[in-house]
């Protein structure tokens, strides 16, 4: 028996620590740590609710667009003018969401995850004229590999001219994705940290120009999307075919919806098991243990909104600054992957055919979609969805229309905001008393997926997708990285700390 | 084909979001690839050791590229910090390869040839060491003074910080080293930051001719809904943003003065206008 530690975990956002203890080749139990704490909701308390959007973007830099999101809704509900955003409040909202989950869909697949399966040095014989390889080339010459060595080395499997391609394309997704950071800016003003989505809807008027401005940098987006970022997914399946049998989590999947239209939502929310029979989802049934969290407990879960919660930094049992949200008491993974399965189970047609074109293309069941391929393909398709959809919805909006609708704050209000992050489900809680903060509550994507166990002992989805999986050579423990990585894990966004008092906002049912 | 230099560089991250790491990677000119794989000034390369966002290794192998680098020569590297620095209890509450971040730091300040604080948590706390201060978050240059370490600084504030700011900053230091980077009383490029955001910013008219937005998305100067380009140095109303797409005042909102150290206690309600005596009211020691 052998203890595997990963520490830090690299190329995901955030500081997290894995160990898994492998036995006779194969993992029989795994530990996922989030290794920081900054205790952003502690900081809200007392302050101005309207900086609320602005301070929790700090949360996390690759996602700061859905927790600006998730907030507003919080406070919109909580000022009572949830049902007075102008639409093109309502979808330049949608726009600038949009682009960041582009952008962080590209990242992920390309610098944060390709690096285990394409090997860069391949590039030093390349002999043709693409710029970005030629530098590449170049800097293999000069023999210092920082950062692209040290590495885990021993399962790079493409022919030397594949290899060189997807290194090409590593090179063009950076443009890529600050193409899709400068595609935001036209609405949101900056990023990372836009401070264009504000309760009451935004700030910037769109007109002609902005509106074709935006178009056309998305119609660049999308030709990559469709052309590069889509196909390269499938080569790598291809080539790594094992992996759509590796890193299976939980089998239970938790959307809460994400992208508000005229009426309903672009992606749904629900529940559903690789059955692909989806539940409606019920808020109400979140829980978050911290039965081996560095958190003090009295042995009870709780809602989200009634969270006791206090550092206890030398904690026996805990092992993580990650509490472990579960619904119905039960591990639920989040993420593109649990979104399309809902959609998929729904019926959503555009949904359907992706995934379907997906699988024949690739010759699996879907079955296989649980899987650390699975949750690779079901990033790209819905990076494809939503670029799309906002080419439509960028035409809906009215030039020189308003954008924003003026309001009081008042002295006593509470309201909830859940929406689809890039990375999974995320939800903000507020309360206000005398017109500022007295409470507030982030559930986030990567503390549903990367939590310790519960106080039933029933390990996260993280931890799930690692146990019993084969490792061919701890000291190059490619398998544990990639089941990690295809999680996209955000720890920043993960760690947070719920405040000590709190009560029950009631429950909340998102249709 | 003359030699080319590699200069060491060693991007440590703590109490941060990642969102400096990520506003760097949306540098335009030169790109990131350039930095990265390229002599970002003729003959100078800078060799990246160790950044955990886009970094291909992960675990001990690139740990030991830290301990490497802590234990080696004296000044053979540029040392990066971003975020601010968890200090309460020890430390405890940011670890990185199984040590506390704060001795990670210490370790690698002492020997390194500069360092540069990147964004604001870094160079004066920033948003993670905003009252209560969980974890007793610390900048780096509160860290060295604590710790008496004497190794030059310099900090590129923003919350992010324009790319621009970071590799313009360690493109001088290339070309001119440490002493070629002109700083202000806070360690900031005054290249980046000599100026109040109010000087350059083309919503000054309306400042000037009395006429205020009441409500965002209105024309108007955004002083009465809180701007605070009254008081923050920085060039954004002349780089702009994301490759000069746009901007935080160009969209319609108010300036947050993220580059100031007053980010965020003194400088917030974000959305209320500045007391007209703040502007008088001389500088807290950083």
């Amino acid at each position: 028996m052998r203890t595997v530690v990963i520490d830090p975990v690299t190329r995901i956002e955030g500081h997290l620590k894995i160990e898994a203890t492998v036995d006779d080749g194969v993992v029989v139990e795994a530990r996922s740590t989030g290794t920081l704490f900054r205790g952003i909701e502690l900081i809200l308390r007392g302050r101005d609710p309207r900086d609320a959007p602005r301070i929790t973007q700090r949360i996390c830099g690759v996602c700061p667009t859905a927790h600006a999101t998730a907030s507003t809704f919080a406070l919109d509900e909580a000022f009572g003018i949830a049902d007075r955003i102008p639409t093109n409040g309502r979808v330049i909202r949608n726009l600038i969401l949009g682009c960041n989950y582009i952008q962080s869909h590209v990242l992920h697949f390309y610098h944060l995850a390709a690096l285990d399966y394409v090997d860069v040095t391949e590039v030093a014989t390349y002999e043709g004229s693409d710029p970005g390889l030629l530098a590449a080339k170049a800097f293999l010459g000069r023999g210092e590999l920082g950062p692209f060595v040290p590495r885990y080395e021993g399962d790079y499997r493409f022919p030397t001219d594949v290899a060189q391609l997807l290194a090409s394309h590593y090179v063009q997704a950076f443009d890529v994705r600050r193409k899709a950071h400068e595609l935001l800016a036209v609405f949101g003003g900056k990023m990372p940290h836009n401070v264009g989505i504000v309760p009451g809807g935004v700030t910037q008027i769109p007109e002609v120009d902005t509106i074709a401005g935006f178009l056309w940098r998305l119609n660049e987006i999308r030709h990559f999307i469709d052309h590069v970022y889509v196909p390269d997914v499938l080569e790598v399946a291809r080539a790594y075919g094992d992996y759509t049998e590796i890193g299976g989590g939980c089998g239970s999947f938790i959307s809460y919806g994400g992208f508000r239209l005229e009426s309903g939502r672009f992606l749904d929310s629900g529940t559903t098991s690789m059955d692909l029979a989806p539940q409606e989802l019920d808020v109400g049934k979140i829980t978050e243990s911290v039965a081996h969290s560095w958190y003090s407990d009295d042995g009870e879960s709780r809602h989200p909104t009634a969270g006791k919660t206090e550092p206890a930094p030398t904690k026996e049992e805990g092992y993580s600054w990650l509490k472990s949200p579960r619904y119905d008491g039960r591990v639920y993974e989040g993420g593109p992957l649990a979104r399309m399965l809902v959609n998929y189970g729904r019926g959503n047609e555009k949904v359907k055919g992706l995934i379907d074109h997906v699988l024949s293309a690739l010759d699996a069941e879907p079955a296989a979609l649980n899987s650390v391929l699975g949750r690779h393909a079901a990033r790209a398709i819905e990076c494809k969805l939503v670029a799309d959809a906002m080419a439509d919805w960028v035409l809906d909006l009215v030039p020189g229309g308003e954008v924003y609708a003026p309001y009081e704050i008042p002295d006593e209000g509470e309201g909830a905001g859940l929406t689809a992050a890039p990375r999974g489900a995320l939800g903000h809680w507020v309360r206000l008393k005398n017109g500022v903060i007295d409470h507030y509550q982030c559930v986030v994507p990567t503390t549903w997926n990367a939590s310790p166990k519960d106080e039933q002992g029933n390990p996260g989805p993280v931890e799930q997708a690692i146990v019993g999986t084969p490792i061919r050579d701890d000291e190059n423990p490619f398998e544990i990285v990639r089941i990690v990585r295809s999680f996209d894990p955000c720890l920043a966004c993960a760690v947070h700390l719920n405040t000590p008092r709190g009560r029950s906002l009631g429950r909340y049912v998102v249709s | 084909m003359p030699e080319t230099r590699e200069i060491p560089v060693v991007w440590i991250q703590a109490a941060t979001c990642s969102g400096c790491s990520v506003s760097v990677l949306n540098s335009a000119a030169p790109k990131i690839t350039d930095v990265l794989l390229s002599e970002v000034i003729p003959g100078r390369h800078v060799n990246l050791r160790f950044q955990a966002t886009v970094m291909a290794g992960s675990g001990e192998p690139v740990v030991e590229v830290l301990d490497a680098a802590a234990k080696g020569d004296p000044g053979s590297y540029v040392l990066v910090v971003e975020g601010s620095i968890p200090t309460r209890d020890g430390g405890v509450y940011g670890t990185l390869g199984e040590e506390p971040m704060v001795d990670r730091v210490v370790a690698l300040a002492k020997n390194a040839m500069a360092i540069v604080g990147l964004g604001t948590c870094a160079s004066f706390g920033g948003i993670f060491a905003a009252d209560p201060n969980p974890g007793g978050c610390v900048s780096v240059g509160a860290l060295l003074k604590e710790k008496g370490i004497d190794a030059p600084l310099i900090n590129v504030p923003g919350c992010p910080p324009h790319p621009d700011w970071f590799i313009g900053t360690i493109a001088t230091i290339l070309v001119g080293g440490l002493s070629a980077v002109e700083v202000d009383e806070l360690g900031r490029p005054t290249r980046f930051f000599g100026r109040l955001i109010h000087e350059n910013c083309p919503r000054r008219a309306y400042f000037d001719e009395g006429k205020f937005a009441q409500h965002l998305s209105d024309e108007g100067c955004l002083y009465e809904l809180g701007c605070k380009g009254t008081i923050a140095h920085a060039d954004c109303p002349l780089r702009r943003w994301n490759n000069g797409t746009n901007w935080v005042i160009g969209s319609g909102a108010p300036c947050n003065g993220c580059v100031e150290p007053e980010f965020p206690d003194l400088i917030s309600p974000f959305y209320e206008r500045l007391p007209e005596e703040a502007l008088l009211v001389p500088r807290k020691e950083s």
